[in-house]
């Protein structure tokens, strides 16, 4: 008898992805529809784009979306939760959009534990304009703004934002996974889970930060990309649950 | 008990990122000489009865282009 092993999620539309060969969103997209699947909440989910590659993310989630201005989707989708509070809102940001111009709305969300879900994909640039430095961007690391490598002395030091998040009272659970390899995926996916199941208990804000890779704008291809994340991101920005509430399952 | 894995590639949604190939156990998806109406190379499994039907294809695809079915079979 033969088993179906892997299909497309239900959550996502037949539209193919725009992004780029071997691209991460791909990879985290799907891993949000399997678990909106698994949860079964695909007919009370509303999605909040952000500004950046993930922009046409409405496109390819098959449940109602919004799109927010650049940097401003922790605000809006604190005011879809807050008049339908039995929705489950997420928002999905790239590092560009969450950690820069973004970065008022995201630290007061998570300080008033607004009850939403932040997928915040950090691939070190900003991938849509063209692989300039952001505030993720790892000291020396090239870019089409820093083409000699990040000077820390002129641009400062990249931002931890799961563990900034974290020191804050309103957050429920804080985690940074990785998508570079097929263990990272499943971890990536488990963290996804927890932080959908911990909104659903209403029990505060919820983050998942995902390193992910953008092998156009870092000019590698996109297995190397994956071994360049590995060897140069992880020191900097070291996996793990940053934050967890009471009551979640630490199975791991 | 044996497995006998099958990979079906949907070649319009692959881009020939050669993530799968990376990451096979078994080496044997690759990118094809063929292209499709994109201009990618899609993948192509070569070796179709070595595939144990892991799933790690489509685990790392990010076009979500791959399906897998596993038969189990007496050996």
């Amino acid at each position: 008898m033969a088993n179906t092993l892997f299909v497309r999620p239900e959550t996502l539309t037949p539209d193919p992805f725009h992004y780029c060969p071997g691209c991460g969103h791909g990879i985290i997209h799907r891993l949000v529809a399997e678990v909106i699947d698994e949860l079964g909440v695909r007919e009370t989910t509303i999605g909040v784009a952000s500004v950046g590659c993930s922009v046409l993310a409405y496109k390819y989630f098959n449940f109602d979306m919004q799109q927010a201005a650049h940097g401003r989707a922790p605000a809006v989708a604190t005011g879809i939760k807050r008049v339908l509070p039995d929705r489950v809102v997420f928002t999905y940001q790239g590092d560009g959009d969450l950690a820069s111009i973004g970065l008022a709305e995201i630290v007061h969300a998570a300080a008033r534990g607004e009850k939403i879900t932040v997928i915040f994909v950090n691939n070190a640039n900003y991938g849509m304009t063209g692989g300039q430095m952001a505030p993720t961007t790892l000291p020396g690391q090239k870019t089409t703004t820093s083409p000699a490598g990040r000077s820390v002395d002129q641009a400062g030091y990249p931002i931890r934002v799961s563990e900034m998040l974290a020191t804050l009272d309103g957050p429920a659970y804080i985690a940074r996974v990785s998508i570079h390899n097929p263990p990272q995926i499943f971890k990536a996916k488990k963290a996804i889970r927890k932080a959908f199941e911990t909104q659903l208990r209403g029990t505060g804000f919820t983050l998942v930060e995902v390193l992910s890779s953008c092998p156009t704008n870092w000019g590698m291809k996109p297995a190397e990309a994956f071994s360049w994340l590995e060897k140069n991101m992880l020191p900097y920005f070291p996996l793990g649950e940053y934050k967890a509430a009471s009551g979640v399952s630490q199975d791991d | 008990m044996a497995r006998a894995g099958k990979v079906k590639i949907d070649r319009e949604r692959c881009k020939g990122c050669a993530l799968c190939s990376a990451f096979c156990p078994k080496k044997i998806i690759k990118p094809s000489g063929d292209v499709n109406s994109f201009g990618y190379h899609p993948a192509e499994v070569r070796d179709l009865k070595n595939c144990t039907g892991c799933g790690i294809c489509a685990l790392v695809c990010p076009d979500v282009a791959i399906i897998i079915t596993r038969k189990e079979e007496a050996a």
